[in-house]
């Protein structure tokens, strides 16, 4: 025990150790206290802040994209839907071999080196729970295999994604249009917190002028994650709200007995119900499948549609601006009634050329045909397309009426129908003239507009609607596509009201003398499509047009066998039916048709079949059952 | 409580501690120690996602602890005191052939595997050093002069760079500060503290060259955690989200977010007070504060009134440790050190430094019965 010796138990010392502990004692209460400090920063000052951090931490907002709005035609048959497309994905995290795993899948679907090696390099930028695509578009035999093998393959999962889908596929193109992935341009204009989530958006037709109706709104879920970001369970879900579905006017069928009509020509249709503006068909050829689209096309793909000799992609209804040549014929026999140049019964001689009498050029204006038409009084003028007395009326009415009077029928102005670019065509008059070439307006720029020459251009959507208005007699109605919207919330349809005007003749007799004129066209002895009126069982009234593409000098013959296919006239024709109370009116335009005569039937096609065929209620329920 | 049972509690009481002095346990810091242990099974629980087996393997190893307690607090002080230099030889002998055989790998360390309870050298000198300062500045009289203050010096440290060069920044840190404690207590000078305290300012920049790559990491993410927000600021960023949005009075029990959804990274171990203050709120922490506060307290309390210089240096220095375990934990946790490996002293998940804390508050109980032997 010399442990107890060693150590004096000195006072001295204990009184140092017990001063020494009691300043360390201070220590340590200010350093508690400093932690309470520190604390107090932390959970009561700026405790919102923490609380903030702490809840993004936690909760992630997740878009649902609504599904897109279904597009129907009038007959309720599917123009624009959403198809369940199948795709095969990976988790990682639940394979345990992934090379052995997908050497085994490529025996069951086809698999790409790039599908592989895609699939590699997004496991890279994936965490290991998250569902990795491999394949996407699996075709029906493929979904089965993998369905049966699906016991092989722990971690493989088939999901299914909605993706727009065309069933009409070239048909109708042009109005309906066709989705796309979203694009840097797009995306700087649209409302981004609704497409969160949404990859596609409308980029022609329907489904552009619609994608406010046919998008929807987006809804979101309110998800806690963990640190590795897995989703542990939904908080909160406000669902998507569908987007609404459209019924067009277009009668489907119709559009592809016009294409059909159409066949390998390079041209348009459009047909409207005047009364109510509704457009039936709006065809424009060639066409091409709009499904190419939806999943991105190939450059290569693009590249021949663009450089195709037809140019698929152009939509000549609305874009396609043409003389109207001698369609715009019954227009200026109106004028010239309207402003009483002429009388029905007024006639003119036709040697088969024009001269303006005080003229020191002495320039002829010839008529297509060559002996000329003799005498003739509106209603032949019009039958047999004289031109010489389209000049004469054109010149004596000149052309202030005349533009006028074209002006009502809209002429020069967009139709209004519901869809983006379309052409104004040109209207001309003196003061357009002046402005844009500074120069006066010449007589004989009156005498070719009255054949629907010059400067005069149109669409064939102008050309329809125009007749339109006159089968209707003055009452315009602007033509449109959209026949109501479903909206998917309340189940209730909201219709279409169109714009509507009308414009009344001093005589309205003059209405019933430019239909009897133009039945004569089809139906008359020597009308200029008389061979279309055979056998008809109703009564078409219509015009016929050749609309020139390039001038022929003073005394050269048009040859159309050495003429240049693009080069050659462009064949026109207007019709509306029943004579008596009319339901349709039709515009043909077929690039270098050459004939107006030869569109004439592709015409009547189209009337037959809406005229004829349309109480036929057996081959409407057949296509119910299609679809 | 209530006051119906406070009574029955108090005779109850009054009947366990007479059995504790009997078995050379002080019953206060017994029974708070206790307690504390108890709340932390509790945190652990809620930090190891709610699954009864990390607290099981946890009690377990607190059983043990508690157990190596009980022996040490039967070991008389004299023993203690005869043992020391014999302890402090071994344990530097030990850190040597963990650096020598380190680089071997983990097999420097398996032979000290005692299967449940993987025993590091460096743990030991925890205990062994402030033994040795205590051993040795307990026959010099106080305060220290000169020759004294520097052979302590040495002794101090010696162990600290072995173990800062294991690397083990930590435990470096809370051997040097047991150390100092002693020299401290002793009635170290004042201005003899304050030169060493400008000299070791003035030793920083050389410090800083000393230090590993990621100890410097950890020195400059604490000064802007912000900069390295997927690195190695991301602990200190989730543990003070975790601690802020506890709030004053905590998102409850089981309930915390950031600790449940494993955004807190080392939540069971190093971060278990980010759970506790995120759980608990500012509230609960104050209380856990204050409940070390007391143990600390009662240390000090033993400290003073011990017999010799011996048992009152040791237990002191052990007591500061103590706090200093603490202070660095929540300092660190709550952003205002660096990350540094300290646990929180008999919360964390883990074995080897609750053992040596144990022991170390085995010694303060026989440091104490050794008062009573001596008054009696």
């Amino acid at each position: 025990m010399s442990y107890g010796s060693s150590i004096g138990d000195s006072s001295s010392s204990s009184s140092i150790f017990k001063s020494r502990a009691n300043v360390a004692a201070v220590i340590c209460i200010l350093m508690i206290v400093a932690l309470f400090v520190r604390l107090g920063k932390l959970q009561v000052t700026e405790y919102a802040h923490f609380s903030d951090l702490s809840e993004n931490n936690r909760v992630r907002l997740m878009a649902l994209p609504p599904n897109r709005g279904l597009i129907y035609d009038r007959n309720g048959v599917i123009l624009a839907e959403n198809r369940p497309t199948f795709h095969l994905e990976l988790i990682p995290e639940q394979i345990d071999d992934i090379d052995t795993m997908l050497k085994e899948l490529s025996t069951i679907v086809s698999l790409s080196e790039r599908n592989v090696s895609d699939f590699r390099n997004s496991m890279r930028t994936h965490r290991s729970f998250e569902s990795i695509s491999l394949r996407t578009r699996l075709d029906d035999v493929e979904v089965a295999r993998l369905a049966v093998n699906r016991h092989r393959f722990p971690g493989m999962d088939i999901t299914a994604r909605l993706t727009r889908h065309y069933p009409q596929g070239e048909s109708g193109v042009h109005a309906v249009g066709y989705v796309g992935r979203i694009n840097e341009k797009e995306l700087e204009k649209i409302d981004q917190g609704n497409y969160r989530g949404t990859s596609h958006i409308g980029k022609t037709g329907i489904e552009r002028f619609y994608e406010d109706d046919l998008h929807g709104t987006v809804g979101q879920q309110k998800v806690e994650i963990n640190a590795e970001g897995r989703i542990l369970k939904v908080v909160d879900k406000i669902p998507p709200v569908p987007g609404n579905d459209l019924f067009l006017s277009l009668d489907i069928e119709l559009q592809k007995v016009a294409e059909a009509a159409l066949g390998e020509k390079h041209g348009s249709v459009v047909a409207i119900v005047p009364e109510t503006g509704e457009v039936l068909a709006f065809v424009s050829t060639p066409t091409y499948d709009p499904n190419l689209f939806v999943h991105g096309i190939s450059f290569a793909k693009y590249d021949e549609l663009k450089a195709s000799e037809g140019k698929p992609l152009f939509n000549r209804p609305l874009f396609g601006q043409y003389p109207p040549g001698s369609t715009l014929k019954p227009f200026i026999g109106l004028a010239g009634l309207e402003t009483q140049t002429v009388t029905v019964d007024e006639k003119v001689k036709c040697k088969g050329h024009y001269l303006i009498a005080d003229d020191e050029t002495k320039r002829k204006y010839r008529d297509w045909k060559k002996r000329g038409h003799g005498i003739s009084d509106m209603d032949k003028a019009i039958e047999e397309s004289c031109d010489v007395y389209f000049y004469d009326l054109a010149y004596r009415m000149g052309i202030d009426r005349l533009h006028d009077f074209l002006d009502k029928f809209g002429f020069g102005q967009k139709t209004g129908i519901d869809l983006y670019g379309e052409r104004r065509g040109l209207l001309p008059s003196r003061p357009w003239k002046k402005k844009v070439y500074g120069k006066k307006w010449y007589p004989g720029e009156t005498l070719i507009m009255g054949i629907g020459q010059g400067y005069m251009l149109a669409t064939p959507l102008q050309l329809a609607a125009a007749t339109a208005t006159l089968a209707n007699k003055g009452m315009k109605v602007q033509p449109h596509l959209l026949q109501s919207i479903r909206s998917t919330e309340t189940g209730e349809k909201e219709v279409f009201v169109p714009n509507e005007s009308q414009f009344a003749l001093r005589y309205p007799d003059h209405w019933n003398d430019m239909f009897r004129a133009m039945k004569k066209v089809v139906h008359g002895v020597s009308g200029t499509a008389r061979a279309t009126g055979w056998g008809m069982k109703y009564k078409m009234a219509g015009k016929t047009g050749t609309a020139q593409v390039f001038g022929i000098a003073q005394d050269e013959e048009y040859d159309e066998d050495t003429v240049a296919r693009k080069l050659r006239d462009h064949g026109l024709f207007v019709a509306f039916a029943p004579y008596e109370s009319p339901k349709i009116a039709v515009a043909v335009v077929v690039d270098n048709g050459e004939h107006g005569s030869w569109m004439a039937p592709i015409a009547r096609k189209v009337m037959d079949h809406y005229l004829l065929k349309k109480d036929d209620k057996l081959s409407k329920g057949e296509h119910a059952n299609d679809e | 409580m209530m006051n119906r049972t406070y009574v029955f509690e108090a005779s109850y009481n009054s009947r366990l501690t007479s059995i504790l002095r009997a078995i050379n346990l002080e019953p206060v810091l017994f029974l708070s120690i206790t307690l504390l242990s108890l709340v932390g099974l509790g945190i652990l629980y809620s930090a190891g996602d709610a699954s009864i087996e990390l607290v099981q393997k946890q009690g377990f190893r607190l059983g043990l602890a508690f157990m190596v307690m009980v022996i040490v607090a039967q070991i008389p002080q004299q023993q203690l005191y005869v043992w020391t230099p014999w302890f402090f030889v071994l344990g530097i002998v030990l850190l040597l052939l963990v650096l020598i055989m380190g680089d071997v790998g983990k097999g420097a360390q398996r032979w000290l595997d005692l299967y449940v309870i993987r025993f590091q050298p460096s743990e030991m000198m925890k205990l062994v050093t402030p033994m040795m300062l205590a051993w040795y500045l307990s026959e010099k009289p106080l305060p220290p002069k000169a020759i004294p203050l520097l052979i302590s010096a040495v002794l101090v440290i010696v162990p600290t760079v072995l173990i800062a060069s294991q690397p083990d920044l930590g435990t470096s840190i809370l051997v040097a500060a047991a150390g100092f404690f002693v020299v401290f207590l002793a009635g170290l000078r004042w201005r003899v503290l304050f030169a060493v305290v400008l000299a070791g300012l003035a030793f920083v920049p050389v410090l800083w060259r000393l230090m590993h790559d990621y100890q410097k990491q950890r020195v400059l993410t604490l000064l802007n955690p912000e900069s390295d927000p997927l690195g190695s600021g991301y602990h200190i960023i989730q543990s003070k989200i975790a601690i802020g949005s506890g709030g004053l009075y905590g998102k409850g029990w089981l309930n915390g977010t950031q600790s449940q959804l494993d955004f807190l990274p080392e939540r069971h171990t190093d971060f278990i007070f980010a759970v506790f203050a995120e759980e608990f709120g500012m509230m609960g922490a104050i209380v856990l504060l204050s409940l070390y506060v007391f143990i600390i307290f009662r240390g000090l309390y033993i400290a003073s009134n011990a017999q010799d210089n011996f048992g009152r240096l040791l237990a002191g220095s052990l007591s500061l440790t103590f706090f200093v375990y603490l202070f660095v934990n929540v300092g660190m946790v709550s952003g205002i050190l660096p990350v540094v490996g300290v646990p929180l002293p008999l919360v964390s998940y883990g074995g080897t430094s609750m053992v040596t804390l144990m022991a170390g508050f085995g010694m303060m109980m026989s440091i104490n019965s050794n008062r009573r032997l001596l008054s009696r």
